[in-house]
């Protein structure tokens, strides 16, 4: 068999024009489909970042939450019936929400506010600049420097500014892990400083965050909120419901999927049909075969490998450029919001596979189809 | 000229050296209508050693004929015995083997794979049968050695002109070690003296007592090279043109 495949191999491979507008149509495809399921991976990723980086196992929120961007308060009783629960071992209010800074140049700027613990700082950011006592003193708040960051104007350790009419200043410069999608730079105060600057609705925990004692009890502390009347997440979960947010709840998925399917079509309509035309062109040929005394399942190896072939050919190609081109986005935006992930190359696969198992079975069809004896005839 | 009563296709010598042999071949076409019997009751012998030739008017049958004699055309009714056995008894599998190891086929428009070199065109009976890539090429290039070739192994077909395209066909044919040649008109899209020659150069290299060579032809300057001629006429044997009459 293992000659009949390498016919297979040269019979494609030496037919350049051909071969190359299959591996263009699969390419181009596959590239297509990676390139704009990981931009929206890195997209939704960076919709949980304020998750991420605050970093707690688990948190409690109220039931109707939809992302982790639009809060909605909790009262205090709340916090205090968390840290009485089975299996927790320590729980801190969390406040995050915007605010308006102006500048030293009299500009004003979006910000988003992370309101720290007052006792715990449970979920600093490590400090790149100053020390993290420092945010205890007066106005202190830290800045995160991000892409974001030169919208104030790349302050420093010591730069003034105005937040909500109040006096700020800024005690250390931060790194976080990931970004956050909405293009507005992040403070980090205390949860009570937080309170005191931004004007608030009448409760004013945006989410209670909790460190369970083992992982054991998240089950446990999923019951005891849900008896309160709220939703206890992990973190996972948490991002799942703000990824599925977006995906669902917005026009988001639905562009994706439209523009996953179109690139599908196109994948498949250019490589089906090459490969059709090619199939059809070697017919004559495939007869000559049949009537020298090539068995069926040999031929359907035959066609079955070339269209594989190309297919997977295609594929590392179309990855590989993608790979490469965000690599080079990169290097240009170094916050270029785009993951390749598991599943983006699993559906590009996916889709691969099923063009080869469409353009190959068309061709098996065309070809077992074929008399040898009008091939023979002329 | 024989009576067509007498069975003009069973061979000359009483001695059973058959290579093929067929008793009753009927083969009809199409539906309702445009039915035609295309080979009716047809039997005949072709012996090792000959080189045997169906002539005939166009559309008398000879290709149908052939067709259903190398195993790659089911007739209606009637066998055809290689070695003993019918062949449109075998499997579809079975029956593609027999056409691989016994038969060799000589195409009218050679078929040869524009974007294979010569030597690979040749090797394909070989990798059917298995024969490892590196191994069929040598074997190929034995054969583009007999036909006078050798040179040419890396060539594609289609630089090579008519006549030495039709060479690689036969070094294909014969590259496969068959006890049947069959050649469909393979004079007909050479000149004369080269199809002269073809048919020559095949009697003198190819033929021997262990092969028989079938060949259908419509050109009477090659008749003087064949050892038996058979004559079709509406899909009917009807006469010996040469040969004797056991
Ligand atoms: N696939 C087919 N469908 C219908 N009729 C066919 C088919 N093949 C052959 N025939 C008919 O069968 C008859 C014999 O055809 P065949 O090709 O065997 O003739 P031939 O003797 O080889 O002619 P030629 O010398 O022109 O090649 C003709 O009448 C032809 O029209
Ligand atoms: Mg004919």
């Amino acid at each position: 068999m293992r000659g009949i495949l390498k016919l297979a191999y040269k019979l494609l491979v030496n037919d350049k024009a051909k071969f190359t507008a299959l591996l263009v149509g699969i390419t181009f495809a596959v590239f297509l489909m990676v390139a704009m399921t990981s931009l929206f991976a890195g997209v939704l990723y960076r919709a949980s970042a304020t998750v991420i980086n605050l970093g707690a196992s688990v948190w409690i929120m109220d039931p109707s939450v939809q992302t982790v961007a639009n809060t909605i308060g909790i009262p205090d009783y709340v916090l205090d019936a968390v840290r009485s629960m089975q299996g927790v071992n320590y729980a801190v209010p969390v406040y995050t929400g915007g605010a308006l800074v102006k500048r030293s140049d009299g500009f004003y700027q979006a910000v988003n506010v992370v309101g720290l613990d007052d006792t715990s700082l449970f979920g600093r950011p490590q400090l790149l600049n100053g020390k993290i006592e420092d945010i205890y003193a007066e106005n202190g708040f830290l800045v995160v420097k991000d892409t974001e960051f030169s919208k104030l104007n790349n302050p420093a350790v010591g730069t003034e500014f105005e937040l909500n009419d109040h006096r700020g200043v800024v005690v250390g410069i931060a790194k976080v892990a990931s970004s956050g999608l909405f293009g507005v730079p992040t403070l980090y105060t205390t949860y009570y400083r937080a309170l005191q600057y931004i004007p608030n609705p009448r409760f004013t925990i945006s989410y209670v965050l909790v460190e369970p004692k083992s992982p054991a009890d998240v089950a446990k502390i999923k019951k005891q909120a849900q008896a309160l009347g709220y939703l206890a997440l992990t973190k996972d979960e948490f991002m799942t419901k703000i990824s599925d947010f977006y995906m669902f709840q917005t026009g988001l998925g639905m562009n994706l999927l439209i523009m996953t399917i179109m690139s599908f079509i196109v994948g498949l309509s250019i490589s089906g049909q090459t490969f059709y035309t090619f199939v059809l062109e070697n017919l004559e040929k495939f007869g000559a075969l049949k009537a020298i005394g090539s068995k069926s399942r040999e031929l359907i190896a035959t066609i079955l490998f070339q269209a594989s072939f190309t297919a997977l050919t295609g594929y590392g190609l179309g990855v590989g450029l993608c790979a490469g081109t965000i690599a080079l986005a990169k290097m240009r935006l170094p916050d270029y919001a785009a993951m390749i992930m598991f599943w983006n190359l699993a559906l590009a696969f996916g889709m691969v596979v099923v063009i080869a198992a469409v353009s190959g079975y068309f061709g098996v069809r065309k070809v077992l189809q074929i008399e040898p004896f009008d091939i023979f005839r002329g | 000229m024989a009576a067509s009563s007498v069975n003009p296709g069973s061979a000359a010598t009483g001695l059973s050296n058959a290579a093929i042999s067929a008793t009753g071949l009927v083969k009809w076409f199409g539906q309702g209508e445009a039915r035609t019997l295309a080979v009716r009751e047809v039997s005949m012998e072709a012996n090792f050693g000959e080189m045997l030739y169906i002539v005939g008017p166009s559309g008398s049958g000879k290709t149908t004929l052939l067709s259903v004699l190398s195993g790659i055309l089911r007739p209606d009714a009637g066998s055809v015995t290689v070695e003993g056995s019918d062949i449109w008894k075998l499997s579809s599998d079975k029956l593609a083997d027999f056409r691989l190891h016994k038969i060799g086929f000589v195409f009218q428009d050679y078929h040869l794979f524009p974007r294979l070199t010569t030597a690979e065109n040749v090797a394909i009976p070989l990798i059917l049968k298995r024969v490892s890539w590196s191994d069929a090429i040598q074997e190929a290039k034995k054969y583009l050695e007999v036909v006078g070739l050798r040179t040419r192994a890396d060539l594609p077909p289609v630089k090579l002109s008519g006549g030495e395209q039709q060479r690689v066909a036969i070094a294909r044919a014969i590259a496969g070690k068959p006890d049947i040649l069959i050649m469909d008109e393979p004079t007909a899209s050479l000149d004369g003296d080269t199809g002269h020659a073809i048919v020559s150069f095949v009697k003198q290299n190819v033929l021997n007592d262990k092969r028989c060579i079938l060949i259908v032809t419509h050109d009477s300057r090659i008749y003087g090279l064949a050892t038996r001629i058979l004559k079709m006429e509406d899909g009917r044997l009807v006469s010996i043109e040469k040969g004797d009459v056991s």
